[in-house]
Formats: C-alpha cells, sequence, structure tokens
C-alpha cells in the first residue's frame, strides 16, 4: 500500500509541476493547487499510515493504543490545508488581476508588457 | 559605581550619568521645533541654554578627569549580548565634549539669527540638536557598538543638515555623497569592530587596551586597523575622499561652522586618537596614516589657495588641516600627540569663528565671492576684529594660539627620525598657503580699501557676531595664558593617547631658535602668495576647465552611477519577468538540494511489498490519478476545474480511510470552498489553449516534472521507512487527557500544545484574506454593485432551513472539537457555508454573521486567538500557557471544559468564517462589477 501512495504523491507532484511550468494563467493556478494537494499529502504519509485507526483517545484509556497514527502530522496538515487555500485564493486573485490589467493570458507575453 | 576602576571617587558629579544628558539633548531636539514656533527673533539664545548647562557641566565635573580620575557609569540596554550602553569619559572624551557643547551653543545663537525668522528653523534645529546629542553619544561612549550606533547616527543627521536646502540639487547631490562616504566608511568601521570583538573577546575599550599585546599579535591586526583607519578617514574627509567635505558647503552656514570646523569631520581624528592605545605605534600605523595626512595637507592647501569662495576656500583649508592632524597622530613621539592636540584646539576655534564670519559676509553683502569684498571694517568694526584674530591664529602669529600650534608641529617635522626633511617642505607649502586663506577670509574683505567702501544689505545683529567674538578672542586669550587654560588638560590628552605618564608645560615664547625661524620664513611666503592671489585665481580657473575630468566629485559621482547601472543589468537579466523561469529556478534549485539530502542521509529505504491491497483505497487511488492525469489533457476550463475537485475529493477520502476524520472534514470543506472560488474565478479569465506551443519548451516541462515526481516518490518512501526513536506525538498522546483535558489529539496539538504555531498560521491567513480584499477593493471601486434580486424560490426556501441547521451544527462542531473530530477550523467553515448559502439565496442582503462583517470576525478571531495567549503569561510566566477554570457536562457535546484553549479555538472559528466571507465577498462583488462583459463558460 506504501508503494502506491509514494507512487500517488509522485504523480500528483509531477502533474502539478507540470501545469505550473505553463504559460497560461489558468493552468499555473490548477498546478498550485494540485502541488498544495501532493504537499500535504507528503506530509502526512510520512508520519506513517498507521492501521486505520483514528488519533482520539477511547473513552476511559489514557492514552492512545498501539498502532495509531501521528497525531502531530495530522495537526500540521489540517493547518496546511487551510492555509493552501487562502495562499490559492490570493493566487488566483493575483493572477487575475495582472490579466486584468495587461489582457493577456500567457505569461511570457505579460513579462514583456510589464517592460 | 559599575566598573570604576580606581576606587570611589571624590567628585560628587560622577553619581550623575553623563548618558543622562546625551539623552536630553535627544529629547530636546523633538522640542525645539515647537519652541522655534514662538514668534520671538532671539529663539536661538533660548534654545542655547541646554547646550550651555550641558558645556557647564562637563566642564565643572570633568575638571577632575583632568586629574586622571575615571568617570564611568552604564545604562543596561542588551546585556544578553554584552551590549550596554558603557559610559566612559575619558580626557579626550571630555575634551570632544567640551567642543560639542561649547561651539554648539555658540552657533546655535547664531543660527537663531542666521535664519530669523524663517519658517525652517524649527527643522534645522531638530537636526541641529540630534546630531549634537548623537557626537555627544560619541564623545562619551566606550562600548564599540554603541559607539557605532552614535557614528552613524552623526552621518544620518549631517545628511539632514547638508542637505538642508533640499529644494536645490546640488544640495541633495552634496548630501548623498557625503552619506555614502560617511556611511560607506562606517560600514567598513562596523567590521573593524566586530573582528576587534572577535579578536579582543570584548566591546570595551578599557578591557580591548589592556588587551592590547593580544590584538597586536593576531593575525587580524592589519585587517582591523584598516577598517578602523578606513571609517576615520571617510569621516574625516582624507584624500581620496576628501571630496564630500567642499561639496557639503551646499549647507547653510551655520551647519558648516559646526560640523565642517569643530565637529563631525574631527570624529575620525578622535576615533584615531581614541584607538592610539590599543591599535597605535606599529610601523603600519605611522607609514600609513603619515602618508595619508601628509598627501591631504598638501593637497587641500594648494587646491584652497586656488579658490574665490570663501567657503570653499575654508573648506579646503578644513581638509588641510584634518590632514595635519592624521600626520601628526601617524608620528611616533609624545611631542606630536601634543601638537596634534593643540592644533585640534587652535583649528576649532579659529576655523569656527570663520566659516560664522563667512556666513555673516554672505547674508550682509549677498555674495562670498573673496575678490568681491574689500573695505568692510568700517562698517563692522567688531566682527572686522574678530576675524583679524582669527586669521592671525590661522597664520600662527604671536601672541594667538595659533603660534604654539605651528611651533610645535615644526618640531616635530624637525624631530622626527622616520620621515626626515620630506614632510617639513610639506608643512611649510601648507601653512603658507593657510596664511594666503587666512589673509583672503579674515583679513582682505575688512582692510582691504578699494576706494569706495561696500555697502551692507543689512547690518549684523548681535547674535551674528558673539560667536565669531568669543572664538577669536578665545585664540587670544589661550595663547597668552596657555598653561593657566590647557596646560592640565594637554597633559591628560597626551597621557591617554600615548599611554604615558608626561607632564606638559606649554608657553608662547620659545626663545630665537631654528623653529622660529621656520616661522617667519612661513609668514613670508605667505604674505608673497597673497600678494599674487589674483595670478593663482586664474591658474585656478585654467585646471578647473582643464580638468574637470579629475574631478574628486565627478569621479565618484560617475562610479556611483556605473553601479546603478550595473544593479540595473544584473535586476533585469535575472529579474526577467517571466513566471515560468523563476519556477524552473526554484523547481531545479529544489531537486538538487532533493538530491544532496539524499546523498548526505542515506536512509535505508524499504520498498514495502504490496501485501493487503484494499479494494476501496485502490478506487480512490483511481480516482485521484486519473483526475489529475485529465486534468493535463482537457482543453476546457470548468472540466479542469472539476476534475481538481475529484483530486481533492480523493484526498480526503484518503484520508478518512487512514484515520484522519478531521483532516478528512477539513479537505472536504476546503474543496468545496476551491470550487466554488475557482467557479467565482472562471468569469473573464482566458480560456486553456496550452500555451506552450513549441516542442523544446514542453520537453523541459516534462523532463522537470518527471524528475520532480521520482524525487517525490522517493522522498515519501524514504520518509515511511525511517523509524523515529521515540516519535514526539507519543508523549503528546500520554500527555493529552491528562494536562489538556482533551481527547482529539489533533485539536489539543492545535488549540494548546502548539498554540503558538496555529497563531502564527492563522495570522498568515488572515494577511493573505486581507490582502485578496485589497486588491479587488482597489479594483472595483469605482464600480457602483448594482442591488440584485433574490433567487429561485426553491433556493430560498430550503436556505431558510438549512442555513440555521448549519449553524448550529458548526456551533456543536466547535464546542466538541476537543474530544471528537471538529474544531474551530471545521466549525468555521460550516459555519460560512451556511452564511454564504443565505447569501446565494437572498444577495441582495449584506454578508453579515450575528451582525458581524467579514473584516470584523476576522479582527475578533485574531484578537481572541491573542488574547486567549496572554493569561498564560501570570501562571507559567509564559505566552500561550494553557489556563484551566470549571468543567461542564452539556447534553450532546459531553464534557465542556473552560479556559484559554476553548478561547482559542473560538477566535479560530471566527477567524475561519470571516476570511472565507471575506474571499467570497470580493470574488463575487468583483464579479458583479466586470459582469459587463460577459465572458461564456465553455
Amino acid at each position: 500500500m506504501e508503494l502506491i501512495i509514494a507512487l500517488l504523491n509522485g504523480t500528483l507532484a509531477a502533474v502539478g509541476v507540470y501545469l505550473l511550468l505553463d504559460r497560461n494563467l489558468f493552468r499555473i493556478l490548477l498546478g498550485l493547487a494540485l502541488l498544495a494537494q501532493a504537499a500535504n499529502l507528503l506530509v502526512f504519509t510520512s508520519a506513517g499510515l498507521g492501521d486505520g485507526s483514528t488519533p482520539i483517545i477511547p473513552k476511559g484509556a489514557e492514552t492512545l493504543p498501539a498502532g495509531h497514527p501521528d497525531p502531530l502530522a495530522q495537526a500540521l496538515v489540517l493547518t496546511a490545508i487551510v492555509i493552501s487555500f487562502g495562499v490559492l485564493a490570493f493566487c488566483i486573485t493575483l493572477l487575475k488581476q495582472a490579466h486584468q490589467r495587461s489582457g493577456q493570458s500567457d505569461v511570457m507575453a505579460l513579462a514583456k508588457s510589464q517592460r | 559605581m559599575p566598573g570604576d576602576r580606581r576606587g570611589p571617587s571624590t567628585m560628587s558629579f560622577d553619581q550623575f550619568n553623563p548618558a543622562w544628558v546625551v539623552l536630553l539633548i535627544f529629547a530636546a531636539a523633538f522640542l525645539a521645533p515647537v519652541l522655534a514656533r514662538v514668534p520671538q527673533k532671539n529663539v536661538g539664545w533660548l534654545l542655547a541654554v541646554l547646550p550651555a548647562l550641558a558645556f557647564a557641566f562637563f566642564a565643572v565635573g570633568g575638571v577632575s578627569v583632568w586629574q586622571e580620575e575615571t568617570w564611568r557609569s552604564s545604562i543596561e540596554w542588551a546585556p544578553a549580548v554584552g551590549v550596554n550602553w558603557d559610559v566612559w569619559v575619558t580626557p579626550l572624551g571630555l575634551f570632544l565634549a567640551l567642543l560639542v557643547t561649547g561651539i554648539g551653543a555658540l552657533i546655535t545663537i547664531f543660527a537663531g539669527a542666521y535664519f530669523g525668522d524663517s519658517p525652517h528653523r524649527g527643522r534645522f534645529f531638530l537636526n541641529l540638536y540630534l546630531f549634537m546629542g548623537a557626537m555627544l553619544g560619541l564623545a562619551v561612549t566606550e562600548n564599540l557598538i554603541v559607539f557605532f550606533v552614535f557614528w552613524e547616527l552623526t552621518s544620518i543627521s549631517s545628511y539632514l543638515l547638508i542637505g538642508f536646502n533640499h529644494s536645490k540639487t546640488e544640495a541633495r547631490k552634496s548630501a548623498l555623497d557625503a552619506l555614502l562616504v560617511t556611511g560607506g566608511g562606517g560600514l567598513v568601521l562596523l567590521a573593524g569592530i566586530l573582528l576587534l570583538g572577535q579578536v579582543g573577546g570584548s566591546f570595551l575599550l578599557g578591557e580591548l587596551i589592556e588587551n592590547r599585546d593580544a590584538v597586536h599579535a593576531h593575525p587580524l591586526y592589519a585587517a582591523i586597523l584598516i577598517c578602523f583607519i578606513v571609517g576615520a578617514v571617510t569621516k574625516s574627509a582624507q584624500f581620496p575622499f576628501h571630496f564630500w567635505l567642499p561639496g557639503a558647503m551646499a549647507a547653510p552656514a551655520p551647519v558648516s561652522a559646526y560640523l565642517h570646523s569643530a565637529t563631525m569631520v574631527k570624529a575620525g581624528v578622535f576615533l584615531l586618537a581614541l584607538l592610539h592605545p590599543l591599535l597605535g605605534d606599529t610601523p603600519l600605523w605611522h607609514y600609513t596614516l603619515l602618508a595619508i595626512g601628509a598627501i591631504t595637507m598638501t593637497l587641500g592647501a594648494l587646491i584652497a589657495v586656488l579658490q574665490t569662495d570663501l567657503k570653499r576656500l575654508l573648506a579646503y583649508t578644513t581638509v588641510s588641516a584634518l590632514g595635519t592632524l592624521v600626520m601628526l597622530l601617524g608620528f611616533e613621539d609624545d611631542l606630536a600627540a601634543k601638537a596634534a592636540v593643540i592644533f585640534f584646539i587652535v583649528h576649532a576655534l579659529y576655523k569656527g569663528a570663520l566659516f560664522m564670519i563667512a556666513g555673516i559676509l554672505e547674508k550682509t553683502t549677498g555674495t562670498r565671492d573673496v575678490s568681491q569684498l574689500h573695505g568692510l571694517m568700517k562698517s563692522m568694526p567688531v566682527l572686522g576684529i574678530a576675524a583679524v584674530f582669527a586669521a592671525a591664529s590661522m597664520s600662527g602669529i604671536p601672541p594667538f594660539i595659533g603660534f604654539i600650534s605651528k611651533e610645535l608641529l615644526y618640531q616635530v617635522k624637525l624631530e622626527a627620525p622616520i620621515t626626515g626633511w620630506s614632510l617639513l617642505v610639506c608643512g611649510i607649502v601648507a601653512n603658507a598657503a593657510n596664511i594666503v586663506v587666512a589673509l583672503k577670509v579674515g583679513v582682505a574683505p575688512f582692510l582691504q580699501s578699494r576706494g569706495e567702501d561696500m555697502t551692507l544689505k543689512s547690518k549684523p545683529s548681535i547674535g551674528l557676531v558673539i560667536g565669531p567674538v568669543v572664538l577669536g578672542l578665545g585664540s587670544l586669550i589661550f595663547g597668552i595664558f596657555p598653561q593657566l587654560i590647557l596646560g592640565d588638560a594637554v597633559t591628560a590628552l597626551v597621557n591617554q593617547i600615548k599611554v604615558a605618564d608626561v607632564t606638559i608645560k606649554l608657553k608662547l615664547w620659545h626663545g630665537l631658535n631654528l623653529v622660529l625661524l621656520l616661522s617667519v620664513v612661513t609668514v613670508a611666503l605667505g604674505f608673497v602668495g597673497f600678494a599674487f592671489r589674483k595670478r593663482f585665481w586664474a591658474l585656478g580657473r585654467e585646471i578647473t576647465k582643464r580638468a574637470s575630468h579629475f574631478e574628486a566629485t565627478r569621479i565618484f559621482r560617475g562610479l556611483l552611477q556605473a553601479v546603478i547601472q550595473f544593479a540595473g543589468l544584473v535586476t533585469r537579466t535575472i529579474q526577467s519577468g517571466n513566471l515560468r523561469q523563476y519556477a524552473i529556478c526554484v523547481l531545479t534549485a529544489f531537486l538538487a538540494l532533493l538530491v544532496w539530502a539524499f546523498v548526505r542521509l542515506p536512509i535505508d529505504m524499504q520498498i514495502p511489498d504490496l501485501g493487503n491491497l484494499r479494494f476501496d483505497v485502490i478506487l480512490v487511488f483511481g480516482l485521484i490519478a486519473v483526475g489529475s492525469v485529465c486534468m493535463l489533457l482537457t482543453r476546457k476550463r470548468l472540466t479542469a476545474v472539476l476534475f481538481l475537485g475529484s483530486v481533492g475529493f480523493g484526498i480526503a477520502a484518503l484520508f478518512a480511510l487512514y484515520g484522519a476524520p478531521d483532516l478528512a472534514i477539513t479537505q472536504l470543506l476546503v474543496e468545496t470552498l476551491t470550487l466554488v472560488l475557482f467557479a467565482l474565478a472562471i468569469y473573464n479569465l482566458p480560456s486553456l489553449p496550452s500555451a506552450v506551443e513549441t516542442k523544446r519548451p514542453r520537453i523541459v516541462s516534462l523532463v522537470i516534472s518527471l524528475a520532480f515526481g521520482a524525487g517525490i516518490t522517493v522522498l515519501t518512501l524514504k520518509a515511511m521507512s525511517m523509524q523515529l526513536e521515540e516519535p514526539v506525538a507519543v508523549e503528546i498522546a500520554q500527555r493529552s487527557v491528562s494536562e489538556a483535558y482533551g481527547r482529539n489529539v489533533v485539536n489539543v496539538i492545535l488549540v494548546d500544545f502548539r498554540s503558538l504555531d496555529t497563531l502564527g498560521e492563522i495570522a498568515v491567513l488572515a494577511i493573505a484574506a486581507l490582502g485578496v480584499a485589497g486588491m479587488l477593493r482597489s479594483a472595483c471601486s469605482s464600480v457602483q454593485v448594482s442591488s440584485r434580486a433574490p433567487s429561485s424560490a426553491v433556493l430560498l426556501a430550503s436556505a431558510r432551513f438549512t442555513a440555521p441547521a448549519m449553524i448550529a451544527f458548526s456551533i456543536y462542531l466547535l464546542l466538541r472539537g476537543h474530544n471528537e473530530p471538529g474544531g474551530g477550523f471545521i466549525g468555521g467553515l460550516v459555519g460560512a457555508m451556511a452564511v454564504v448559502l443565505i447569501h446565494l439565496a437572498r444577495p441582495d442582503l449584506p454578508l453579515r454573521f450575528l451582525k458581524l462583517s467579514p473584516r470584523g470576525l476576522v479582527a475578533i478571531g485574531l484578537g481572541l486567538a491573542v488574547v486567549s495567549g496572554l493569561p498564560g503569561l501570570l501562571g507559567e510566566g509564559s505566552f500561550a500557557a494553557a489556563a484551566w477554570g470549571p468543567a461542564f457536562d452539556l447534553p450532546l457535546i459531553g464534557k465542556l471544559k473552560l479556559g484559554t484553549p476553548l478561547i482559542f479555538d473560538v477566535g479560530v472559528y471566527a477567524l475561519v468564517l470571516g476570511i472565507v466571507l471575506l474571499l467570497y465577498d470580493t470574488m463575487q462583488m468583483w464579479n458583479a462589477s466586470s459582469r459587463s462583459q460577459p465572458q461564456p463558460i465553455p
């Protein structure tokens, strides 16, 4: 299972990067969104997958049972998900703004129009 | 008193810390503009009280410093890094402090009269006091780091003073020249101070001097010395950095009289004298200073003779005088130190007077051209006498103190074993040139008759004249009673500079000897030079015409221009503006780092067998992988966004399958919002033809993305194979129930154990959202959003029931989050969706939650999160340490324990809610404003 998840991570990252390197503004946004997903998944999986139980201490117990997943990684990813949403929103606005002001959707043309 | 090495002093004054005088002057600087508003012409007199008091303080308090008592104290500043404001009034420092405050008081009176009721005088006094405080700080500070702060403050405040007439281009340029030269030198000085601190193990001058031998023996000694010399010679306008000083004559007369006679430019000389006990008396010290000083002295004097502008004449002789001082500090024997000290005083007295006289002449006659000025003695007799006194001292005529100084100069040069006669010749030339200048500035304008006398535009007021008179009389009185007034001081100064224990006797008349003969020859040469002055002026004009390319200012500005152009070239090359290029750079660097990390940290990568495959998980994988690849292939924007959604929901499912309910819920909600965001953003964004048409960029993209994907795959596998001894999560889980009263460990980490991190993260979120709002508001501020009709009745009806339920549910999620999946993030997202739903149904109503605007929610959320950290400061003394109250058993929610983490989580809830609403609001307002040119969704 781990191997498949690792390959999935790689796929997401590769597609994200390919889109990021495109010249079209909209595809760059899509690439950014995918890269954020890949990064979150990377943090989540690199702490180990656990046995499927949740990091919630059962009633009556004092600590998590053996084989539990890593709660620290989950806490990191939880805020990362929300932050990547905020950053994505920021980038969408930024690129929209750039597009609206210059009328260009091609980053190469955008670079030239800034000169 | 801390650091008092010679036991308790008998002086009562040392109970008072001189640092407070410095701070008082800084404080007064900000009061000065208010005072200067008083519609009173003689406001200068009022403002001069403080410097005069400071002068009296140092004069009285310092009497025992001349007897070599110590006067030290310290103010804690940053004790953890060994930087305190250590004050040590040494004889040298006291000497400088007396000059700064004494001449400062005279200049303040002068400036008050000079500016009259000009509206700019408030600004002037502010800058002047700032400068005065900085110079005074420099004089009394022992700690070299703090010393450097004052050093830079003098550069900055003098920049403001030189550029005082900022409407003139030349003033601005000259001020910038001065700032760049002295500021650049300051940076080199800082390097020297840091090196010295490393080598000598302290930043305190006293301790460093005790460690002198170690510093001298260290291989970095030469580097340290050169750094300090660069710092000093840039400040004191030594060749080849001399040009900023004549340029600085763009400043008003009071500035020139203060900064460029007695204070700022002397700071470099002061630094060298201060450091002589520590770094001096090596061949490198001697020869460097002798060479720089002699060149500057001779060059400055020669250029001065060629000038006709009063202030430039004086500026170049100042350069020459500073060269003389640097040269004298380069000599080995005690006599040279004595000569330097005396000349320091002499120069401050006569140059201050002459600069002020130049200002008065310009003000009263309207010209600064010495070839025009004549016959002013009748109209300004008092000023004329003061001018003649100053000129006589400058020329070294007995009984003025300048005579003593010149005799000493010649004696040093005659007796110096290492330089022979060459410096003597330079000295005679320079002194003769000084006499020419003294005659031109101090004597000719008043005594030279040319038929009709000049008429004055205005009579100089007493405020203008008092400064030159006091300083001119000083030159005479100091010359007649040198031992009485200066004996102790000069002895203490020489002993400090040379670490000696000599007693100095000063007297005016040394009898008939070789030195006197040289003096007579010099004066004769000076008069001959004065007789031929018109030839010199013609020569000067010729040289300016022919050799303007070699003028130092021009070269410097040319170099500066070249640096700026080079920087522009580099920026244009690197910052192409092409996003793709930047991304390639970042990604390649990331890959390189990744490979380097793999090589450096050889973690065994266990490739796990596929084993227990789960069908449900495979299905989710398929969803994600296919979704992402389809995003690559599709040509339609909406399709791409939907596939992005499928990837996101797939990952949410993955989180759910692998025991992360909080993550799954959050991901699900965020993914929904992302879809909404993209759908809103899709309006008038371009459609999707792949813009990479040509083959090569496509191949580059492919290679980089495949390498990146492979790297991430390997990284994941390696990370999963790594076994930590004791993951920190184990301890967190153990302390979760007992200390944080929570069973949902993820939430406990977020709001309690690592709440400071979370605070940082939500702050980032808030900044991003406000950035979006700001950008969009500015884009659509001009467009009036038309009132919109309510949408479909079905939506309205369903929203009426679901939205309140959703809000209740969101609060339930928030409150139970400490023990079950939920919490502030999830609750806030659900709450936001409810509000958005209401708004979709009733777009005519403003977007509100409990009457709060999105911005208000963000502010309240962030505020609550910060406030919740404060009680921790009281208890355990650390921010964000949790404090707990009583617990309640609530229906549905279960046990709820009150405490700061709960407040924090409520803050997160409000903030997330606010941010989502803010984003939604601005996006859809923007769309509403740009709907006038709608584009079809493909």
